[in-house]
């Protein structure tokens, strides 16, 4: 533990035997851990591990059972954001806080407004933005409206509310989940220069790179307790990664040359809209043949999601051409289906699966109307039930209770009861939107072999993420989105860095 | 990270948590009756002794029981949907409606003719009144909450209007159609058991009682074992998943608000068919309105809804007992003490959860750690 090594200055933050229980749930054991001065540390874990869990208790979201929290060494109560924010506390959420329709002033002032008269705070905060500006080298238009600025800017101006609140500590969750590699890189510059300015940043993270590139030392949790805390250059991703899952796991991903056969999908001029009218998709062409992961890279949000809406057929495209083993394919996720489409959807939580259902339930999910699952007029319970049992013994998925409810499994448990579902229907096409989000490092390993083992069935896949290393990982080519084209196709093995230009829009 | 874990055994969700909110409700219609000067101990005796005590006192507590089943059922099966269909009051006078245009001209046939005949005539009017908010909320968006609790109105007005100017008699300044013939007449279970020989009490119970509890069988059964019942659940659940997994919402939400209508004009059967044996105005009296207490403190489960009905049945015969018997309680203050149980057992059904979740989860870790 780090308290063994005697500091001059007291650590930034200390905290002491923080305990946390959610009634059977243990979140947070006797965690120990010291944030030096003027460092960037980061923390690791797997989905669960309680890092989440830590950080609200020490921005006050919840209180811990037991233990103390000391901020530059002095124990301080923090029962609340306010007391944190008091504190010198401040935190950069994963999904950004802001309210789109205000300028970046007015978001960076919103709750700290100073007084009944709007202006003369607004003042006060333009000039106060002017310094921190220039302090930190974090440049934004102070009367930009939020909505029309990129996703890396936004993210600076969450930095300035922190900054603008008087934050001595910043804790950073999941920062690079919206950023093309490019504005990540941006995004340590700026960590790098707050550190020499003497802020102190936790960086909270499963991209084990990013720990590698950024970090000064980092702490390990697992199962709810803190495993280690190593100074990050004397460690590797490799030993992080068996540090969070407790075993060894492979970080590359193994598979063989193939050679790919007919074409299985088709997509021509397709354009899509989405409800509110805006083009996503802007008359986009590509063909996925079988035996080959077509993997598709971008920032989310640059129309991916409404792409793999359409082909599945979910939303109907405005116009262009979707063919499916050379037959046109009607925009009905149900005919879809009928033609050995399969689709793992990027957004688990919100359609691939009913939470408040068994699992049961959802394995027959979209597969409701097949003769397996029916006795005459009524549901083959019985069925049901030992095609679950069967789907999850094949994919292991814990625990091994096909009545339990879904929401009480953990995320990779989730997928892969979606992938088993998916994948044992033996489709020619298997879609899948961001296979390993909200998924753990054991369970990534696994998603991963068995998507390769589709493609060396000779089945199609096309997968879209936005973890670049997945894609280069799985995929046999790479097609790069912004904006709603594809704007470039390149080899998987092609430097991240032109890739990320690709994502930014720029010409392959 | 999972909040506090909310699992509870199944039996304090559907049996201890509906039970404390129900002796919570009796606490405070307690006090009331202490602010009044009656002791509570004697009017609960009295209530229970009129729901229960006696013989057509249960069949009148049964018989209300029937009105809240069919309505209970029908608030149930469009809110697993994902729907809430407060126009049950409307769907069931329409019913009304359907059953009296059989039974008015068809009275001659047999009795196993024109019973069937008046079912579907309730149900298909009745599925016909929730059939316009359905379709516009499947196809224009427009709330049912909304749609549906304006066509109670226009309900109402077309039957004031049927009643008044069309179907009373000629001559007659009642706003009601003459009585049905005695073959349009469902049995009363006094007059069955008195076939067979069997002498009970009185009361205006009749076959539909028989019929509710075949429909919360044919319900249960469809919502958790046909295909059909499973696509409604996952609309009502999670409507994105549905359109993933190829269903068609427009269709079902359609087809539940069907199912939803059909039940509710079920309750004419007891109230026109079974009792009053001819249509009059306002005989749905309110019980399209108390269905949906019903349906949420029977946790929307056919089951739950048939014991929430007799709870309910007991209330308003038990209650009218009561008010007969003291006349400091009012008609009123049986009203308020509806109002109670549904305040405590619907609106505020999770008020005690958060407590008993700690309890349980607490004896469960000492049990762990022992």
């Amino acid at each position: 533990m780090a308290s063994t090594k005697a500091m001059a200055a007291p650590p930034a933050i200390a905290l002491a035997h923080i305990d946390k229980r959610f009634g059977p749930v243990h979140a947070n054991r006797d965690i120990s851990l010291e944030i030096g001065k003027g460092t960037i540390h980061g923390i690791v874990g797997e989905n669960g591990a309680g890092k989440s869990t830590l950080m609200s208790i020490l921005f006050g979201f919840y209180q811990a059972d037991s233990g103390e929290i000391s901020v530059d060494g002095e124990v301080t109560r923090i029962m609340s954001p306010t007391d944190a924010i008091k504190a010198g506390i401040g935190m950069v959420h994963q999904h950004f806080m802001l309210v789109g329709k205000f300028t970046v002033l007015e978001n960076v002032v919103l709750g700290a407004e100073g007084g009944f008269v709007l202006n003369s705070g607004l003042a006060k905060a333009r000039r106060e933005l002017e310094r921190l500006e220039k302090d930190y080298g974090l440049q934004v238009d102070p009367d930009a409206v939020i909505d029309d600025l990129p996703v890396g800017l936004q993210q600076r101006v969450e930095i300035l509310k922190a900054l603008y609140r008087g934050a001595d500590v910043l804790i950073l969750d999941e920062p690079t989940g919206v950023l093309t590699p490019s504005e990540a890189d941006h995004l340590f510059r700026i960590l790098r220069q707050l550190k020499a300015q003497g802020k102190t940043i936790v960086l909270i993270t499963h991209k084990l790179k990013e720990i590698m590139a950024v970090t000064d030392r980092v702490s390990v949790m697992r199962r709810g307790e803190m495993i280690s805390t190593v100074a990050t250059a004397d460690t590797s991703p490799e030993q992080l990664a068996e540090l969070m899952v407790g075993r060894r796991v492979l970080l590359r991903v193994v598979k063989s040359e193939r050679e790919p056969g007919r074409t299985v999908l088709e997509v021509k001029n397709l354009v899509v809209k989405d409800a509110s009218g805006t083009t996503k998709v802007n008359g986009v062409s590509f063909v996925v043949r079988a035996g080959e992961i077509v993997g598709i890279a971008g920032v989310a949000g640059n129309g991916q999601s409404e792409l793999l809406e359409a082909i599945t057929g979910i939303r109907p495209p405005s116009s262009g051409e979707i063919r499916l083993n050379g037959k046109p394919l009607p925009c009905d996720a149900a005919e879809a289906r009928a033609q050995k489409l399969a689709h793992v959807p990027e957004d688990r939580h919100r359609l691939g699966i009913v939470t408040s259902f068994d699992a049961c339930e959802n394995v027959i999910l979209g597969y409701h109307g097949d003769e397996l699952y029916q006795k005459g007029i009524f549901q083959d319970r019985r069925a049901i039930r030992s095609d679950t049992e069967k789907k999850m013994q094949d994919f292991d998925v814990r625990p091994q209770d096909p009545n339990l409810r879904l929401g009480l499994f953990s995320g990779g448990n989730q997928q892969k009861i979606v992938l088993a579902r998916e994948i044992e229907q033996d489709p020619d096409l298997l879609i899948v939107g961001q296979p390993t989000r909200g998924v753990d490092i054991g369970a990534i390993e696994f998603i991963h072999k068995r998507l390769i083992a589709m493609r060396d069935r000779g089945k199609a896949v096309l997968l879209v993420s936005v973890e670049l290393d997945e894609i280069r990982g799985l995929a046999d080519r790479v097609l790069v989105m912004c904006g709603g084209d594809i704007t470039g196709e390149c080899a998987p093995e092609t430097p991240e860095k032109q890739i990320g230009l690709m994502m930014a829009g720029a010409a392959a | 990270m999972s909040g506090p874990s909310r699992e509870l055994p199944r039996w304090v969700d559907l049996g201890l948590i509906p039970l404390i909110n129900l002796i919570a409700a009796f606490l405070v219609t307690s006090l009331v009756f202490l602010a009044i000067g009656e002791s509570p101990i004697e009017s609960v005796g009295i209530m229970l002794n009129g729901a229960f005590g006696y013989g057509s006192g249960l069949g009148y507590t049964l018989f209300y029981t029937t009105n809240f089943i069919f309505t209970g059922l029908a608030f149930a099966v469009a809110f697993h949907a994902g729907l809430f269909n407060i126009g049950a009051e409307g769907q069931a006078y329409l019913g009304g409606l359907g059953v009296a245009l059989v039974c008015l001209p068809l009275g001659f046939l047999p009795m196993v003719i024109v019973i069937p005949l008046a079912i579907i005539g309730a149900a298909l009017f009745g599925a016909a009144w929730a059939f316009i908010p359905a379709y516009l909320q499947a196809k224009r968006g427009s709330h049912v909450v909304i749609t549906t609790i304006m066509f109670n109105f226009i309900a109402s007005a077309l039957m004031i209007y049927l009643l008044v100017n069309v179907m009373s008699p000629k001559g007659s300044m009642n706003p009601e159609t003459r009585t049905f013939d005695p073959n349009a007449h469902l049995p009363l279970i006094h007059d069955v058991f008195a076939g067979l020989g069997i002498e009970i009490a009185r009361s205006p119970l009749n076959l539909s009682f028989l019929w509710a509890l075949i429909c919360a069988v044919v319900i249960w059964l469809m919502l958790w074992h046909t295909t059909l019942g499973y696509q409604l659940r996952v609309l009502g659940a999670n409507p994105a998943a549905a359109t993933y997994a190829g269903m068609k919402p427009p269709r079902l939400i359609i087809i539940a608000m069907l199912i939803s209508g059909a039940l509710s004009g079920f309750l004419a059967l007891n109230e026109i068919m079974g009792s009053q044996n001819r249509l009059l105005l306002e005989f749905t009296a309110g019980y399209g309105f108390v269905g949906i207490a019903v349906a949420l403190m029977g946790r929307s489960h056919p089951f739950g809804i048939v014991l929430a009905a007799i709870l309910f049945g007991a209330l308003y015969q038990g209650g009218a007992d009561l008010s007969f018997d003291k006349p400091t309680v009012t008609r009123d203050m049986i009203v308020v003490i509806q109002g109670l149980v549904i305040l405590f057992a619907g609106a505020l059904e999770h008020m005690f959860r958060p407590q008993i979740a700690r309890l349980f989860q607490g004896s469960r870790f000492k049990a762990r750690e022992a």
